[in-house]
């Protein structure tokens, strides 16, 4: 009997290679766990069941499958079956990752709950009646309900880091640049990024070796300076941790989410590291503006595909081609990507460049300098992943400034294209809470150097309390 | 910041976006809301900082111009709402 919900994917691979389990019989077992619980958790929009000679992955539904519907969580792509894969997914096919399925997500990845999902909410395996998080919460949800051994999401403002952190989970935002887009339903392209969502900060480091490489299919990608590292250490020795000022002392946090971090933070003292503080004076203050406008901006260029021409939704019925356009997209778009396109239409509009846009690129400059400032003094950044634990579904879907504020943390260093590593670090309120490690580009081997000596003396159990 | 009903539906035509008469009044509300959120961002004196668009310092990044196979014309049209003589077929434009 294998038992899904504890199963890493470096232990899958374990049983594969010494042939105590066929391929044939994890993928049932994974299609077994589906059965018994993704009636609750809808953490998938398709599954496709594959068996092959790795372990089995879960895809976040913005990853392009050739043969296998992709829609983003929207209505717009909902019989889209692509005809090329996106260059992560060839990579998992290359390594022998089976394919269990798609995961659900907020409509093109926008939104912190998946509540945004045009195919419905996914639910979080702590508490089915709260969320995930975010875009990524079908992924999440996925791995910590043992319906997969590890997944990939993607992260645009914090859309990896967490729903890790809501469901117990280890994810890493990359690098900007070291995970290929090629195939990626395009939100904002200067902020995606593809990353893994694991139970284990060594699976973490396993997949994303497994995914990271320049593609010559994204101009924006870039060779890794030096290979990635399964980590082993235990010790945080000669470790410069910085903690900064405003991002534990944000608006909004918890108080569980704060004492959690903080007994994370004297463990880390613990283990070796020297920890200090610092100081962020404009990037948290401003990200969150910053990235409401940059991103919508871009995504209300990338968005303007969808046009009911070539693939997707068309309205019935127009009167000529504007009309099929317009009516087509008020259609086939959910609430969420509707606002944003209007939001990103009007920075970007005659008149009103230079106010908003040309703006937010200021302060995007300020917020990188800000950032390397602090790396002068420390190798690495600690902070609260997400301002709260997991929420009720419904909580915050009426607002949708509200929901924002669930990325206030993750927004700032993704901004400056700096990968970010969630590792749970406690519960509070039964739930648990996720630390956010945030290093200088392309420094992803010290991220899961400290993230695994942390996890380790955390102890935390990624199996959901109610499921164990 | 106040956002007009005429700026609405002029970005909404821009956007290519149809919004029905009776949902105007909502889509300016939030719009208008979410504008002075991110309206924060004028707050600071940036005139003399470079602008960022891309995170990594990358230029000119070249590949060797040559053929490679890509998708079959049926590929490109599997996935078209409505495709005729191998290609995409749409209303007339006025």
């Amino acid at each position: 009997m294998i038992d899904t919900l504890r199963l890493t994917a470096e232990a899958a691979a374990g049983l594969l290679e010494r042939g105590e389990v066929s391929p044939e019989e994890l993928s049932a077992a994974y299609l077994a766990a589906v059965e018994e619980r993704d009636g609750e958790l809808h953490a998938y929009l398709h599954v496709v069941g594959e068996v092959g000679p790795g372990v089995p992955i879960a895809l976040k539904d913005c990853i392009t499958t050739r043969g296998v519907p992709t829609t983003a969580g929207s209505r717009i792509l909902e019989r889209y079956v692509p005809v090329f894969d996106s260059t992560v997914a060839a990579r998992c096919k290359g390594a022998g990752l089976p394919l269990i399925g798609k995961t659900n997500m907020d409509e093109f990845a926008m939104g912190s709950s998946t509540e945004n999902s045009a195919y419905g909410p996914s639910h979080n395996p702590w508490d089915p009646e709260r969320v995930p998080g975010g875009s990524s919460g079908g992924s999440a949800a996925a791995v910590a309900g043992g319906l997969a051994p590890w997944a990939l999401g993607s992260d645009t403002g914090g859309s990896i880091k967490q729903p890790a952190a809501l469901c117990g989970l280890v994810g890493l935002r990359p690098t900007y640049g070291t995970v290929s887009r090629y195939g990626i339903v395009a939100f904002a392209s200067s902020l995606d990024q593809v990353g893994p969502i694991t139970k284990t900060v060594r699976d973490n480091a396993w997949l994303y070796s497994i995914i990271a490489a320049r593609d010559p299919r994204d101009s924006t990608t870039v060779e890794l300076s030096e290979p990635v590292e399964l980590p082993t250490a235990e010790s945080l020795k000669g470790i410069r941790i910085g903690v900064p000022r405003e991002m534990s002392e944000a608006e909004g946090i918890e108080p569980g989410v704060t004492e959690s971090v903080r007994r994370a933070i004297a463990l880390a003292e613990e283990l070796g590291a020297e920890v200090g503080e610092t100081s962020l004076p404009r990037s948290v203050d401003y990200g969150l503006a910053c990235y409401y406008l940059i991103a919508p901006s871009e995504a209300s260029s990338n968005l303007a595909r969808y046009d009911g021409v070539r693939y997707g939704h068309r309205a019935e019925g127009a009167t000529d081609l504007l009309d099929m356009y317009m009516r087509t997209r008020w259609e086939g778009f959910g609430a969420e990507p509707k606002r944003r396109i209007m939001l990103g239409t009007y920075a970007l509009s005659a008149g009103y460049y230079d106010a908003y846009y040309g703006q937010a690129q200021r302060v995007r400059t300020l917020i990188s300098r800000e950032f390397a400032a602090a790396f002068e003094q420390y190798d690495l950044l600690v902070s609260p992943t997400s301002p709260t634990v997991a929420f009720r579904i419904g909580e915050k879907a009426e607002s949708p400034l509200a929901m924002y504020l669930s990325d206030v943390l993750t927004i700032p260093p993704n901004m400056a294209g700096l990968p970010g590593l969630n590792i749970p670090c406690g519960l509070s309120e039964g739930l648990p809470v996720g630390l956010q490690l945030v290093g200088p580009q392309f420094s992803e081997n010290l991220l899961f150097r400290a993230g695994h000596a942390l996890e380790r003396a955390i102890g935390f159990d990624f199996v959901p309390e109610r499921l164990r | 910041m106040a956002i007009t009903s005429e700026q609405v539906l002029h970005v909404a035509r821009l956007a290519r976006l149809e919004i029905p008469a009776g949902e105007i009044e909502t889509v300016r509300e939030q719009l208008g809301a979410i504008l002075e959120a991110v309206s924060k961002v004028s707050e600071l004196d940036l005139s003399d900082v470079e602008p960022t668009s891309h995170p990594l310092d990358l230029v000119n990044v070249w590949d060797e111009d040559e053929p490679r196979p890509s998708l079959a014309q049926e590929d490109a049209l599997a996935n078209a709402p409505d495709a005729a003589e191998g290609a995409f077929r749409v209303p007339s434009a006025r």
